[in-house]
């Protein structure tokens, strides 16, 4: 997808690769809505990127909540037209330090369900008529290897990842033939405060920077076509095609 | 959801459901929608004094400088409540400072003609604050008839997506996105335009009797030359909407459609002859509204009366949330 003049919506947009992603988006010309809980962070990213002569709006949502979803849509709509693309990049580890499964009260699990696989369910069915309607769009959400790999302790986050894999697969098959095409992209470990949060003791030098990767991020969009719609895709895998 | 089919020509009519519909249209036909997205345009104010009000958006100003829309100004009330059984509000004259939901203000820059509830406020804030401050204080228009108030989910078609519309394009419930993708497979053309479809009611007799008011609208190029193509083809155009036939026939009304924004302020009824638009999908709509008028520029009364007789007898809902007409050649 070229994305100068595109409308692209990405949650999370705060901090990490949400927030390198967002910078990457507007310096290739996209118009972006950043959303994610109100912060400071968030105002710095957006401010940020119109110092650097890009566009871009905060909307302040919480992904986990059902009643934010429509007004996000709609702010977004409002602000940058019909949106062409999301980046479904939000999400929450639930309790820290995380714990095993015994130990994860159901309300906790349920609570990361809301934000990790119920927010990008809600706000893709908000998103998807008018792509559907312009037969394209882009759909990506961001997952992680625990959504594949079975790690202890990463009971509530991994279920999260490997359900929210599993929708847009599906999604895919069902969007078929109307030209909008699903990707899960997993970005690999990053130096980011998450990463920090689940990890604290783990070395921060041999994990990846969000700007690297959000800029891979962004290449992967950039080239969707060449991808199957409803791939799951490691991005230090994966191969930008050669441009000619 | 049923579907009431009626045949202009020679008064016919079927009943049905909406699976039908791909039934109803030809290879080649098109079908236009409003993707306009519902906004929550009920908004509780006060006052300059502090009197508690209702604002309800009527329409947004398309012009640069500070959004600027029209409201229709309620007295205190709930949404149970019958909008004609309403207390009046207070006068809020030009200058008027009014506050939205505790944080946004606005001021009353000139009131309409046709009454003075109809105000133009405009809004102290830019879009970036604005927009989700609407959402977060207003919530959508709500229907006296209905049993649980609306949410803002219920009130969206399934491809809506700019916050231009006040109360729901409804007639775009029926059209799901996996029905508009078999439509496609079967070689009906879809295509869209955006219509700020504006309040139903507002209670105010000299108001109620100039709906609709005038509301903006804006046809994309790319429907222009669908709307083209459907004719060279001997297709029909469908209007899916009474909005989207007001939105096509204003865009047409120098005789060629053009794409473009543009404030429709055409009244069409039965001694209207629709230029663009050859059918059209809409709900039930009782006689004495303007949807109804409308109705008559697509089919005669005498063919209109027998058809909403039968569906009422055959226990067909009307209103926004009920059965679907379809009239069409």
């Amino acid at each position: 997808m070229e994305l100068a003049g595109r409308a692209v919506l990405v949650t999370g947009g705060s901090r990490g690769l949400g927030a390198e992603t967002a910078r990457v988006l507007a310096g290739r010309g996209a118009r972006v809505v950043v959303a994610a809980r109100p912060s400071a962070d968030l105002t710095a990213v957006v401010e940020s990127i119109r110092r650097g002569g890009g566009t871009a709006h905060a909307v302040a949502a919480d992904l986990g909540r059902k009643e934010d979803i429509v007004p996000l849509a709609g702010t977004a709509a409002a602000l940058v037209g019909p949106l062409d693309a999301v980046v479904h990049n939000a999400s929450t580890l639930g309790p820290l330090p995380l714990r095993a499964l015994a130990d994860t009260a159901c309300e906790d699990l349920a609570a990361v369900l809301e934000v990790n696989l119920l927010g990008p369910f809600r706000l893709t069915k908000e998103l998807l008529g008018p792509m559907v309607l312009r037969q394209g769009g882009l759909v990506v959400a961001v997952t992680s290897d625990a959504g594949t790999v079975p790690y202890e302790g990463w009971g509530a986050y991994g279920v999260s990842k490997a359900a929210l894999d599993h929708l847009m697969r599906i999604w895919a098959q069902e969007l078929g033939a109307s030209g909008v095409r699903v990707l899960s992209v997993d970005p690999g470990e990053m130096d980011t405060a998450m990463h920090a949060q689940a990890m604290p003791e783990a070395p921060r030098s041999a994990l990846a920077h969000p700007r690297d990767v959000a800029l891979r991020l962004v290449a992967l969009m950039e080239a969707a076509d060449t991808v199957p719609s409803g791939a799951r895709v490691v991005l230090d895998q994966w191969q930008a095609p050669v441009l000619r | 959801m049923r579907l009431l089919s009626l045949s202009p020509r020679t008064g016919a009519f079927s009943d049905g459901t909406v699976a039908d519909l791909p039934q109803h249209l030809r290879r080649g036909d098109l079908l236009v929608l409003n993707d306009a997205a519902t906004l929550p345009a009920s908004l509780p104010a006060r006052g300059p004094d502090g009197q508690e009000i209702e604002l309800r958006l009527a329409g947004q100003e398309d012009a640069p400088g500070p959004p600027s829309f029209w409201a229709v100004v309620f007295g205190p009330g709930g949404w149970r409540e019958r909008t004609e059984d309403r207390p009046a509000p207070p006068a809020l004259p030009v200058g008027t400072w009014i506050t939205i939901g505790g944080d946004l203000r606005a001021e009353v820059r000139a009131l309409s003609s046709l009454s003075p509830r109809l105000v133009l406020l405009r809004f102290a804030a830019a879009d970036d604050a604005l927009w989700p401050a609407l959402y977060r204080h207003g919530r959508p228009v709500q229907y006296s008839y209905l049993r649980e108030p609306l949410a803002l989910w219920d009130v969206q078609t399934p491809f809506h997506a700019r916050p231009w519309a006040m109360e729901m394009p409804s007639a775009g419930r029926a059209l799901t996105l996996p029905r508009l993708e078999e439509l496609r497979g079967r070689g009906v053309s879809l295509a869209w335009l955006t219509h700020a479809a504006g309040l139903s009611s507002t209670g105010d007799a000299a108001l109620d009797a100039a709906l609709p008011l005038p509301e903006r609208y804006e046809v994309p190029e790319a429907t222009v030359e669908a709307v083209a193509r459907a004719r060279a083809a001997g297709g029909r155009v469908v209007a899916v909407g009474t909005t989207v036939v007001r939105a096509l026939e204003s865009a047409a009304q120098d005789g060629r459609l053009r794409a473009g924004r543009g404030l429709a302020t055409l009244r069409i009824d039965g001694g209207f002859r629709p230029r663009v638009v050859d059918g059209l999908l809409t709900g039930l709509h009782e006689d004495g509204t303007s949807h109804f008028e409308l109705l008559k520029a697509f089919a005669p009364a005498a063919f209109l009366e027998p058809a909403l007789r039968h569906a009422a007898e055959a226990g067909y809902l009307g209103h926004e949330f009920g059965d679907a007409l379809l009239i069409h050649e």
